[in-house]
Order: C-alpha cells, then sequence, then structure tokens
C-alpha cells in the first residue's frame, strides 16, 4: 500500500492535438484537505472529469485505495467511492431537495428494496424508505438545509444549491469528495461558513477531500497542501504554505 | 343520452389505448432524450405475435408471447441502432428511428404478405350499461389500462429504479455520477415502453381485428400527438393526453356530420394546443443552461 487514498500516475488527455493535462501525478493522503489550484484553463476540472471517469485518460491511470479506476465509467466510479460536485451547478433541479440526496443514498446496499415490495409499500419499503430519509435529514442538517428539505432544489438560493450539491455528493458514501470551485459566487460570510463545513465533514466522516478553487485566501486557510496546475502539467506541489509563496507559482498567476 | 354515454365509454377505452402508447413515447423521450418513431411499428410486431401464436388457440399464451417478442425488439433495437449514436446529433437519431420504422413495416410485409390478415383474439360480447350498448372489450381495455398507469404510478414514484429514472430524465450526467448505471436505465425504459406497447397492440386487436405492415403507423402517431398534447417527457401528461385524444376521437366518430373529420379534427387540436400552450398540459419549460 502507498498509504494514498487517491493517486495518479503519469495521467494524461489530449482532445485531438490539444493536450489538456500530462504528466499528472497526483498523491492525496487520507482525511485531509487538499487543493488543485491554477490559472483559468489550467486543467483543474479537466483533472476532476478523468478522475470520475466522464474523460477517459489517454495515458496513465488513476487509483483510489489502492484499485486501478482507469477505464471505468463514471457510475461505476461513483459507487466505488468517488462523488464530486460541479462547476456550474447540477442538482436534480424538479426534485425536492430531501430526494436530492435520496437520490445520492439509494445506491448504498442498506438501503436495498425489491421493486415489488416498494410498488406495494410493503412493511420493508416502508422501513426503508424511513431510514433513507432520516439519514438524508441528518446530511442536510450538516449543512443547514433541513428547513429546506421540502423545497424544489431549483428554488433554493445559489449558496444552499452549492451545498445541497455536495450534500447529495457526500450522501453516496465516498471515500474522497471532489468539489469543483465550492466557494464560487460565495460572499466572504459565506466563504467562511462553507470553510467550516467542510473541515466538520472532514473531521465528522474522517473525509478526504479535494477541492479546486479560485479564492486563494479560502485554500491558504482550509488546504494541508496544494497542487498547482497550469496549461495541464503540474507546476508545483506541496503543503499550502510553501506552495502559495513559490516565486514560479504567482509569477504563473499573476503573469509576466 | 345513450349515444354519448357510448361513446364516451368507447373513448375512454380508446383513450387507454392511446395513453399506454403514449407512455413509450413519453417515457423513452424524458429519459434517452430521442423520439422514437418506430415505437408504434412495436405495435405491429405485438399484432403479428399474436397473430401467430393464435395458431395455438391460446389468447393468453399468445399475449405473453407479444409481450416477450415487444420487449426483446425494443431492447435490441435500443443496442443496435440509438445506443451507437448517444451524443450525436439529435437529427441523426430521429431519422435512424424512422429507418428503423421502415425497416420494420416492410420485414413484416416480407414475411407475412402485403395483405391484412384477420385474428379475433377473444369474442367479448357486449353488455347493456344505462341504456348504452357497451361493447365488454372496451370495458376490459379500460381497466387494464387504469391498472398499468396506475402500476406505472406507484413504480416512478416509489422504486429505487422509478426514482433513478427521474434522475436521468433531468440530468443524465449529474445521474451517472451519482452512480446511476444509466445505460441500464435506458434499457429498462425501452423494456416497459414495449411491453406497453404489446398490451396496447393486443386492444387494438380487439377493436380493429386485422394486422398488417402499417397497423402501427396511425395509432403511433396519434398516441405521439397524445404525448405532445399532456405535454412530452411528463408521464401523467401522456395518460392525460392519451385519454383527451381517445374522448375527441370516438365524441366526433359519433356525430354523423363531422365523423369524416375526425382525425383533422384531432391534429388540428394539437395545433392549437401547440400555439396555446407550447409545453402540452403538463409539460415543463425547458430551462436554458447558461
Amino acid at each position: 500500500m502507498s498509504g494514498y487514498i487517491l493517486e495518479t500516475k503519469k495521467l494524461g488527455i489530449s482532445f485531438g492535438g490539444l493536450t489538456a493535462a500530462q504528466d499528472v501525478d497526483l498523491r492525496i493522503p487520507k482525511e485531509g484537505i487538499y487543493g488543485l489550484i491554477g490559472p483559468n484553463g489550467a486543467g483543474k476540472t479537466t483533472i476532476f472529469n478523468l478522475l470520475t471517469g466522464v474523460y477517459q485518460p489517454t495515458t496513465g491511470q488513476v487509483l483510489l485505495d489502492g484499485q486501478d479506476l482507469t477505464g471505468l465509467g463514471p457510475d461505476k466510479i461513483c459507487r466505488l467511492g468517488l462523488a464530486r460536485t460541479f462547476q456550474n451547478i447540477r442538482l436534480f433541479n424538479n426534485m425536492t431537495v430531501v430526494r436530492n440526496v435520496m437520490v445520492g443514498l439509494q445506491n448504498r446496499p442498506e438501503y436495498a428494496c425489491s421493486v415489488i415490495e416498494s410498488v406495494l409499500r410493503l412493511p420493508r419499503h416502508r422501513r426503508v424508505e424511513g431510514q433513507m430519509r432520516q439519514r438524508a435529514k441528518d446530511l442536510l442538517r450538516i449543512f443547514g438545509l433541513e428547513e429546506d428539505r421540502n423545497a424544489l432544489a431549483c428554488s433554493l438560493p445559489y449558496g444552499k444549491q452549492r451545498k445541497l450539491e455536495i450534500a447529495r455528493a457526500l450522501a453516496t458514501d465516498p471515500k474522497v469528495l471532489l468539489l469543483d470551485e465550492p466557494a464560487a459566487g460565495m460572499n466572504p460570510h459565506e466563504t467562511e461558513d462553507l470553510a467550516n463545513t467542510i473541515r466538520q465533514i472532514r473531521d465528522d466522516f474522517g473525509m478526504t477531500i479535494l477541492l479546486i478553487e479560485h479564492d486563494m485566501r479560502f485554500v491558504a486557510d482550509l488546504c494541508d497542501q496544494v497542487t498547482v496546475l497550469n496549461f495541464g502539467t503540474i507546476l508545483a506541489q506541496g503543503s499550502t504554505q510553501t506552495v502559495l509563496q513559490d516565486p514560479a507559482v504567482i509569477k504563473a498567476y499573476i503573469g509576466g | 343520452m345513450e349515444e354519448i354515454l357510448s361513446a364516451l365509454i368507447g373513448g375512454l377505452s380508446l383513450g387507454g389505448i392511446y395513453a399506454m402508447i403514449a407512455l413509450g413515447y413519453t417515457m423513452v423521450y424524458g429519459i434517452a432524450k430521442m423520439l422514437n418513431f418506430a415505437h408504434g411499428d412495436i405495435i405491429m410486431v405485438g399484432g403479428y405475435t399474436i397473430y401467430v401464436v393464435m395458431a395455438t388457440g391460446s389468447p393468453l399464451l399468445a399475449i405473453a408471447a407479444a409481450v416477450v417478442v415487444c420487449v426483446a425488439l425494443g431492447v435490441v433495437v435500443e443496442k443496435l441502432a440509438y445506443k451507437p449514436l448517444r451524443g450525436a446529433s439529435p437529427l441523426a437519431v430521429l431519422i435512424t428511428a424512422i429507418g428503423v420504422s421502415y425497416l420494420l413495416q416492410s420485414l413484416a410485409q416480407i414475411v407475412f404478405g402485403s395483405a391484412p390478415k384477420m385474428v379475433t383474439v377473444y369474442q367479448f360480447g357486449t353488455v347493456t350499461f344505462l341504456g348504452a350498448t357497451v361493447q365488454v372489450s372496451a370495458l376490459v381495455t379500460l381497466a387494464v389500462a387504469a391498472a398499468v398507469m396506475a402500476g406505472l404510478t406507484l413504480f416512478i414514484k416509489y422504486t429505487r429504479v422509478g426514482r433513478a429514472m427521474l434522475a436521468v430524465s433531468e440530468d443524465r450526467g449529474a445521474a451517472q455520477l451519482m452512480g446511476i448505471d444509466v445505460n441500464g436505465i435506458i434499457t429498462l425504459t425501452f423494456a416497459i415502453g414495449s411491453a406497453l406497447a404489446a398490451l396496447a397492440g393486443l386492444f387494438y386487436l380487439l377493436k380493429a381485428p386485422t394486422v398488417s405492415g402499417t397497423m402501427g403507423a396511425m395509432p403511433g402517431i396519434k398516441a405521439f400527438t397524445a404525448a405532445v398534447i399532456g405535454g412530452i417527457g411528463s408521464i401523467p401528461g401522456a395518460m392525460l393526453g392519451g385519454i383527451a385524444l381517445g374522448l375527441v376521437e370516438s365524441v366526433s366518430y359519433s356525430f354523423a356530420p363531422i365523423a369524416p373529420y375526425t382525425d383533422a379534427i384531432e391534429f388540428s387540436l394539437l395545433i392549437v394546443i401547440l400555439l396555446v400552450r407550447p409545453t402540452g398540459f403538463l409539460g415543463r419549460k425547458r430551462r436554458e443552461k447558461v
């Protein structure tokens, strides 16, 4: 065992002639908050898409807890323990808040129930649904969304939609949670609140979190380690304090 | 009075047939995001299956065979013709569906010839109800259609698979990233739609006991109209649209002066509804992604 929960080896992808990511070696340790940063177009979301099977890599491999995920589809990868949120929110808009979370929960074996039992709403169905609803409520409470559970997802204000996406991802019982710009569009107060929630998820669930973020203060405040991408390759990685003071990193951000 | 009552019962039962077919269109549209114009021809394949198996003299065996053959056909067509085009332009998928439709019609004509064949599944007779003469077959159709629709509603609402179907219809990519096997859900959708088409074919034969290669075309296009009127993609919409269209058709047929114009009236209704309410009765406005 390598001691890393999520690892990539020489991960790369090219679209036609364009290389969007090349030789990316990530090593994400367990139970920490890890940042993936870089200027616009550096390939951060591309890496998320490679990790979650939305794109198939041209080269290299992805290992989750020592298991090779390369070549698997997104649904399989999710069931193996990698869940994510999206840069542009993608909730099930016409479902209620609690049902969004229940879609995340329903692949867990403990909530299995046969079609017949569900259609006839036999006792087992009622019990499982009740447990699922309770679990969903517990998850929503972490994000302060419990009161909104019967509202349609699309009716929530933006900040709450972002949080609901995290709750839904967490519902799939992941080993690693990938957050794509979780603080985008939030005001400083909401951002602060989100940082606390993310810490709470790490502590309560022993969760490993990998996040993409542009807000440097948020990253510096929250992440133990970061990787900086630039033009699809790794520019620097290591502890957050060191990396953010690296002249090459500052140059990539400011330009010059 | 009696004529109106019998037209209403006839209309409800015809509406039940349209609703069962419309459910296939609307579910495939909602989940696979395509218009399966070969859906009507599944009815025809069900009709011929019943015709062939009725040689054994057992209606129940014929019905079971029709359901099995239609489900298998629906799933195979999806795998061979539509799945390779996932992610292709909607127009390519639409043209392919039309191609599959002609392929099935032509195959039927090669195998069974172009002359329509008579098939009697079962003679139900009539009953008198409040002075009106009512076909028992219409009542059976109505009862089965109602049971099927209720069962499907419960299935979608309460099962895990039903919830997964709704999630896929909202956002296929996000659903897949929540661990839902999207291809499995799409296959299942085609299977359910085809099973309903087989049942619709059976009830169509009870009304008009002939099978031909093009027998699926008219009920197919009518049911599609019903699905659009109800709001394509909406399951209750397909039921409502189907019943509404069946009633309009049956009532229109029962008034001699307008009877010849019935088809024109139905399709005009579609145009009017699309003008007044482009999303149909229960359809949702598509929110453009920014």
